[in-house]
């Protein structure tokens, strides 16, 4: 889940306003765009990228594409993330939020039937500085990115812009940062993207960006306690009231299970220096 | 969106499974009444709440003025709280078991779990501290569909393949009956049933969108969803407006760090990132907001935007509060440069050192 920038990227919805303006961002930004899919503009040319009718039809002509990203609105993301798991990419980055609980489940039992890879739902994206990036996160804001050894894991986009800004005005740089998303049911979890990190030789220590519900940081601890780099914590909701959706639909905590107390316990227990605001990750990297 | 028991049961009732013949009341003249023709009966708060029995939201009777002292007292009762409005008066059945059936979307084998128990009457929490044992998960692979031969009795395993479908045609978070009961005579019958729709999916559940429990929501809440947006009221005085969820939740935590308290949760990330002019009316109008903190850190929000329809707000209502940004991100020039031309005001480059002057302010 590292884009890198020999990776093929289609972009499905590329056509639209969000699309189009993404696209730019990320060709701009050296993304390997080879196609856009918008079965009613197939064979047209946009952004310079061609379009194609879906992503099996893009893979066809191509001979293979890697990553797909989908900027496809709730209701067609389904059958959007079906066409491109048949077309046999990689790894498939679901921005989408808001998707039918349903229609996550089935997307991620045909991810896993066909071997392929979900980020997200709900998921700001990927981002290799210097390399590419697959999303919608400010990579090419030299503030915000720039190459360097910290792997961050962030839930959300917007906490993890802050948070990739207040490491470069530290003085560091990421290795990678992989957006895993907002939603309660995702395809890459803390402990996918953990272990993805220490696998990358770039990577020397890690920043888990986390937020309150549910329990993937604490599902996490196993296998943090067998990492060789050290890992450095800010997790988001402390100061929010239990049984309510703090925005993202997976930020609810439920009697006791996803509070803060809980993951923040379990963390500190594997030996993760948790911090209380996201400007104190850097010191205490 | 969570529904009342009686809603959820003639959903049941459509799905052929059985339940108790019942009739739904809103007066104590009609509950006396039902009890006349059903003979001795449970009457039942209408709240979309577990645990009525133990806030004596249920009541057993024998007859209509036993129906009728329990319908006065239970009419008008706060259960967690929800106004009771509503009865269901319920034939009562002779119960030789009490069973415990459910269908829930599992996070973290993201697919759908059966859940089945002889521990029946508890609620799960208990079940699973008490009595793990009898506790069956049956994990299910959406694709195909439930596997249950072998693992449950057959005339459950019907009912349990029958809520499934219900499950799945409701686009339920959760389906649970609870308890499931084993008659005397011999049969199933679906004596509670808590149902709760995935709200984001409710654009293609028409039928099922208006029978929904009416949240609990305070009048500045129900403003924010008239206006798309997500807004939490909370008892602090420092305001807050942020984009994203994982940023607005940590300005709430840093305000907290600092000494102060959060008058509420409010982000316009995501599509609402063109909101922010009403948004900051919305904030402004709960009276106890003391000092505001606006901390913008965009990636696919443009900080200009939000920034642009602040100014438009502040320029309109004039309000003679202290405000304090923090801005990051996408747009982050224009937006600086926006909020210095415009409000005459600078924007703190860390967020800690914004929240920190707007606790101040706020004492």
């Amino acid at each position: 889940m590292i884009v890198r920038a020999a990776d093929r990227v289609v972009v499905q919805g590329m056509t639209g306003r969000q699309g189009s303006f993404w696209t730019e961002k990320m060709l701009a930004y050296g993304t390997r765009i080879v196609g856009g899919v918008n079965p009613k503009r197939a064979g047209q040319t946009h952004v310079g990228v061609p379009v194609f009718a879906s992503v099996r039809d893009a893979a066809q002509k191509l001979g293979g594409a890697d990553v797909s990203v989908m900027f496809i609105p709730p209701a067609a993301a389904l059958a959007a993330a079906e066409d491109a798991i048949g077309a046999g990419v990689r790894l498939l980055v679901v921005l989408t939020e808001h998707i039918p609980a349903h229609d996550v489940m089935r997307m991620h039992a045909a991810a896993a039937a066909a071997g392929c890879r979900i980020v997200g739902p709900n998921t700001a994206g990927l981002v290799t500085p210097g390399e590419a990036f697959v999303g919608i996160m400010p990579a090419f804001n030299p503030r915000v990115f720039r190459p360097g050894k910290i792997g961050v894991i962030s839930r959300s986009g917007s906490l993890g812009t802050l948070v990739c800004l207040n490491l470069v005005d530290a003085g560091y740089g990421q290795s990678a940062f992989i957006g895993i998303g907002g939603d309660p049911m995702l395809g890459t979890t803390v402990t996918d993207a953990l272990r993805a990190l220490e696998a990358d030789e770039r990577t020397a220590a890690i920043v888990l960006v986390g937020e309150i519900g549910g329990t993937m940081e604490e599902d996490a601890t196993e296998i943090i306690r067998t990492l060789r780099k050290p890992v450095v914590s800010f997790i988001a909701g402390r100061a929010s009231p239990p049984g309510k959706k703090m925005g993202h639909a997976g930020a609810i905590v439920m009697g006791s299970r996803g509070s803060y107390a809980s993951k923040r316990r379990a963390l500190e227990s594997a030996g993760v220096r948790v911090v209380d605001t996201p400007a104190a990750v850097a010191g205490a990297l | 969106m969570d529904f009342e028991e009686a809603e959820a049961k003639n959903l049941l009732r459509q799905a052929g499974i059985p339940v108790p013949p019942g009739e739904l009341c809103r007066d104590a003249d009609s509950a006396a009444a039902a009890v006349g023709r059903l003979g001795r009966s449970a009457v039942k708060a209408q709240v979309p709440s577990g645990k009525r029995g133990r806030t004596g939201g249920i009541r057993l009777v024998d007859d209509p003025e036993q129906a009728r002292s329990a319908a006065r007292a239970i009419l008008g009762m706060d259960i967690a709280g929800t106004r009771v409005e509503r009865l269901l008066v319920e034939k009562c059945a002779s119960i030789a078991q009490e069973l415990y059936a459910a269908v829930l979307n599992d996070a973290a084998t993201r697919a759908p779990m059966i859940l089945f128990s002889t521990a029946g009457g508890m609620d799960i929490e208990e079940i699973a501290a008490q009595k793990p044992g009898s506790m069956v998960r049956i994990p299910v692979d959406i694709a195909r569909g439930p596997a249950l031969s072998g693992k449950l009795d057959e005339d459950v395993a019907d009912l349990v393949s029958r809520l499934y479908s219900l499950y799945l045609q409701t686009d339920a978070e959760l389906l649970e009956v609870n308890p499931l009961v084993r008659l005397q005579g011999g049969g199933l019958l679906a004596l509670d049933c808590k149902l709760s729709v995935d709200d984001a999916a409710l654009f293609r559940q028409p039928a099922l969108a208006g029978k929904g429990a009416r949240e609990k929501l305070t009048d500045l809440e129900r403003r924010g969803r008239g206006l798309g947006l997500k807004y939490i009221e909370l008892p602090g005085d420092v305001g807050v407006l942020a984009n994203g969820a994982g940023l607005t939740m940590t300005t709430m935590d840093v305000i907290e760090h600092c000494g102060g308290a959060p008058a509420n949760f409010l982000e316009i990330g995501g599509d609402a990132y063109t909101k922010a002019e009403g948004a900051l009316g919305l904030v402004l109008a709960n009276p106890r907001v003391k000092s505001i903190i606006i901390n913008f850190c965009g990636a696919f929000a443009r900080t200009d935007v939000m920034a642009g329809g602040v100014i438009e707000a502040w320029e309109k209502l004039k309000p003679g509060l202290p405000v304090f940004f923090s801005v990051h991100g996408t747009g982050e020039e224009e937006a600086v440069e926006l909020i210095k031309q415009r409000l005459k005001m600078e924007p703190y480059d860390r967020m800690e050192d914004a929240v920190r002057a707007a606790v101040e302010a706020a004492k």
